[in-house]
C-alpha cells in the first residue's frame, strides 16, 4: 500500500498550529478562495465523486447528504457536531484543539455549497479548549474576512457561533444535537424528517462530523480523483484511526481507509505491550462489535469490517491483551451506556439497567448461568427496537463478547 | 460567557429569534456564580428567557456538567473508561486521589477544597489514565503525577 503523507494532521504537531496565521502559511483558505469562485453544484458533485463518507459513525455518503439539501429552501443550517464522546475515539478533539481552521474552512465551503447563510457549532461541554479554540477560530476568521458579510467579494454570507453542550453522550446523535442546541433535553427525533428537511428549529440542516468537514478543503484543492485513488472499493480516502489500550504506541494515525488491523497496531501503534498476544479489538469505538485476534487481518474500512460482522465506525481502535477480563470489559461499557440513556425509550431504559445488573452479578462472581442466559435475552431482545441507534450499540458489545467469549462468562458461576 | 464573546464578533449576525435556544449557555453563567445552579438561579434563567422553572429544571438535570448541589472550589472528576481501564487508570486513579483527600466519589472534604467525581470517557484514551480538574483535562497520570496536581491546588491561596 502506497506511502501517504498526514494530510489531516498534517498541521497538527506545528508550533502554534490553531493560529490562523500557522493555517495561513501552509495554504489555509486557499480551498475557500478556490470553492467561492465554483457554483455550488459543481462543489456538490466534486463531493459526492470524491466518495467522502461521514467520520462521525454511520458512514453516509456526503455528497448525497448535500444533495438532499432542498435547494429552493429560503432558510438552511449547517449545524457542526464537535460531540465527540464515543469510548475510544479522541481525534475530534484533537483537530479542534490543534487545528481549528481546518474544520472552519470545510464548514464555510460546505455552507456555500448548500445555501446555508448561518452555522451553529455544537461541542462537548467537558471540551474546555476546543471551546476557546473554535471561539478564537471564528473570531480571527471573521477579521480576516472569512466569515461575514461578502465573504472575499463573492456575495456569500455566512455567521457561525459555538454553543456548549453539557455532558451527554446522546447529544451525539444527529436529531438528539439538534434538540440541544435548540436548549432542550438531548432526546433523539423521530426519523424521518430527517434534519435535512426538518433540522433546527424544523429548517433544513446538514449535520456534519469534524473530521468529514476538515475533509472537504483537501478535495477542493486536490480534486474528487486524488481522494477516490484512495482506499478500497467502497470506503475512499484517509481517515484519523484513534489506537488505544494495551498497544506500546497509542494515538491518532491518519492512514487509508482499507489499511489492515494488524498493520494500524503492530507498525503504527508499536504493538502489544510487553509482546502478550491480542485477544479481543473493538474496532470502531464502544458500540461496535467486539471481535478476536483472528479477525486482525481485516483491512478497516466500512465494508470489510461489516463483512467481518462489525463496523467501523468512529475509527476508534481499542486493543485488549491476552490477559483481559472480558466480563469486566462488558460490564464497563453497558455501565457507560445505561449511564448515557437518554430514558426515552424503554428497551434502553430498564433493558440496559436489567443488562448492567447481570453483568455486576457475573463480575462480582456471585452469578448463574441464569445470569448468562438472562444478560442474552435481553440483549437479544433490546436490538433493533429501541427509538434510535444507540439500543443497538448498546448491545453489540454484550452479544459480541458472549459469542466470542461465553467461557469467560461460564468461568465465573 | 462563550456566546458573549461570540456575538461580540459576530456582529450584524442573524439574531436567533427562539430564545430558548439560549438555555443552556444561560445555565452555565448561572452557575459559574455559585458553583451550582440555586432554586433562585434557575428562577432568574427562566423569567429571562420566558419559560417555566419546571421547563428550566428538566433541560438542566438531563445534563451532567449541570449541578443542583454545592460542590468543592475544586472538582475531580477522574474517567472511568474502557482505556483508562486498561492502562490501570480508572478505579485505581479513584481510590488513590480518593486516600489522598479522605473522601468517596461524590463527596466533598470537610474545608470545602475538593470534591471527588467519576466520569464517562474524557475523549484521552490514547493519552489514558485522564482526569479533569476544574476545567483542565490531565493526561497519562502517574501516582507521582496525581501528587504534583493536587499540592499544587492544595498549595492554591
Amino acid at each position: 500500500m502506497a506511502q501517504h503523507q498526514p494530510v489531516l494532521l498534517a498541521n497538527v504537531n506545528r508550533p502554534d498550529s490553531e493560529k490562523i496565521a500557522t493555517y495561513l502559511r501552509y495554504g489555509g483558505y486557499d480551498a475557500l478562495r478556490k470553492a467561492l469562485k465554483m457554483p455550488p453544484e459543481t462543489i456538490i458533485a466534486e463531493v459526492k465523486a470524491s466518495g467522502l463518507r461521514g467520520r462521525g459513525g454511520a458512514g453516509f455518503p456526503t455528497g448525497v447528504k448535500w444533495d438532499f439539501m432542498p435547494k429552493d429552501a429560503p432558510v438552511k443550517y449547517l449545524a457542526v457536531n464537535t460531540d465527540e464522546g464515543e469510548p475510544g475515539t479522541f481525534k475530534d478533539r484533537l483537530i479542534v484543539e490543534r487545528d481549528p481552521h481546518s474544520i472552519l474552512e470545510g464548514v464555510i465551503i460546505s455552507a456555500y455549497a448548500i445555501g446555508a447563510h448561518r452555522a451553529f457549532v455544537y461541542i462537548r461541554g467537558e471540551f474546555f479548549l476546543g471551546v476557546k479554540r473554535w471561539i478564537k477560530a471564528i473570531s480571527d476568521a471573521y477579521q480576516h474576512g472569512f466569515l461575514g458579510r461578502d465573504i472575499l467579494g463573492s456575495g456569500f454570507d455566512l455567521d457561525v457561533s459555538v454553543h456548549r453542550g453539557a455532558g451527554a453522550y446522546i447529544c451525539g446523535e444527529e436529531t438528539a444535537m439538534l434538540e440541544s442546541l435548540e436548549g432542550k433535553r438531548g432526546v433523539p427525533r423521530a426519523k424521518p424528517p430527517y434534519p435535512a428537511q426538518k433540522g433546527m428549529w424544523n429548517k433544513p440542516t446538514l449535520v456534519q462530523n469534524v473530521e468529514t468537514l476538515a475533509n472537504i478543503p483537501h478535495i477542493i484543492l486536490r480534486g474528487a480523483k486524488w481522494h477516490s485513488d484512495i482506499g478500497t472499493e467502497k470506503s475512499k480516502g484517509l481517515k484519523i484511526f484513534c489506537v488505544s489500550g494495551h498497544v506500546n504506541r497509542p494515538g491518532n494515525y491518519e492512514l487509508p481507509l482499507g489499511t489492515r488491523l494488524k498493520e494500524i497496531i503492530y507498525e503504527h501503534a508499536g504493538g502489544v505491550r510487553m509482546g502478550r498476544g491480542i485477544k479481543a479489538i473493538i474496532p470502531g469505538g464502544a458500540s461496535t462489535p467486539i471481535i478476536s485476534a483472528e479477525m486482525v487481518s481485516t483491512p478497516m474500512a466500512f465494508e470489510t469490517l461489516q463483512a467481518a460482522g462489525t463496523a467501523l465506525g468512529t475509527g476508534a481502535v481499542i486493543v485488549m491483551d491476552e490477559t483481559t477480563d472480558m466480563v469486566e470489559v462488558v460490564r464497563r461499557i453497558t455501565r457507560f451506556f445505561v449511564h448515557e440513556s437518554c430514558g426515552n425509550c424503554l428497551p434502553c431504559r430498564v433493558g440496559g439497567k436489567r443488562m448492567l445488573e447481570h453483568l455486576e452479578k457475573l463480575a462480582a462472581g456471585t452469578g448463574s448461568k441464569q445470569d448468562i442466559e438472562d444478560l442474552e435475552y435481553l440483549a437479544g431482545g433490546i436490538r433493533g427496537r429501541t427509538f434510535c441507534p444507540m439500543g443497538t450499540g448498546m448491545v453489540e458489545p454484550v452479544l459480541s463478547a458472549l459469542r466470542l467469549f461465553r467461557d469467560e462468562f461460564v468461568k465465573r458461576v | 460567557m462563550d456566546t458573549q464573546n461570540i456575538s461580540g464578533s459576530n456582529e450584524g449576525a442573524v439574531v436567533d429569534p427562539a430564545k430558548r435556544s439560549m438555555l443552556l449557555a444561560a445555565l452555565y453563567v448561572a452557575q459559574e456564580q455559585t458553583g451550582y445552579l440555586t432554586g433562585d438561579a434557575v428562577h432568574q434563567v427562566a423569567k429571562r428567557l420566558g419559560l417555566t422553572d419546571s421547563e428550566v429544571y428538566s433541560t438542566a438535570s438531563f445534563y451532567t456538567l449541570f449541578r443542583m448541589k454545592p460542590v468543592g472550589r475544586h472538582v475531580i472528576q477522574v474517567c472511568e473508561g474502557l482505556s483508562c481501564y486498561l492502562n490501570d487508570g480508572a478505579e485505581r486513579v479513584v481510590e488513590y486521589v480518593g486516600a489522598k483527600l479522605g473522601i468517596r466519589p461524590g463527596e466533598t472534604t470537610s474545608d470545602g477544597m475538593f470534591t471527588l467525581e467519576t466520569v464517562q470517557c474524557l475523549a484521552s484514551c490514547g493519552t489514558a489514565p485522564a482526569m479533569r480538574v476544574n476545567d483542565r483535562l490531565y493526561e497519562n497520570l502517574s501516582p507521582a503525577s496525581i501528587d504534583d496536581i493536587l499540592e499544587r491546588l492544595m498549595g492554591e491561596v
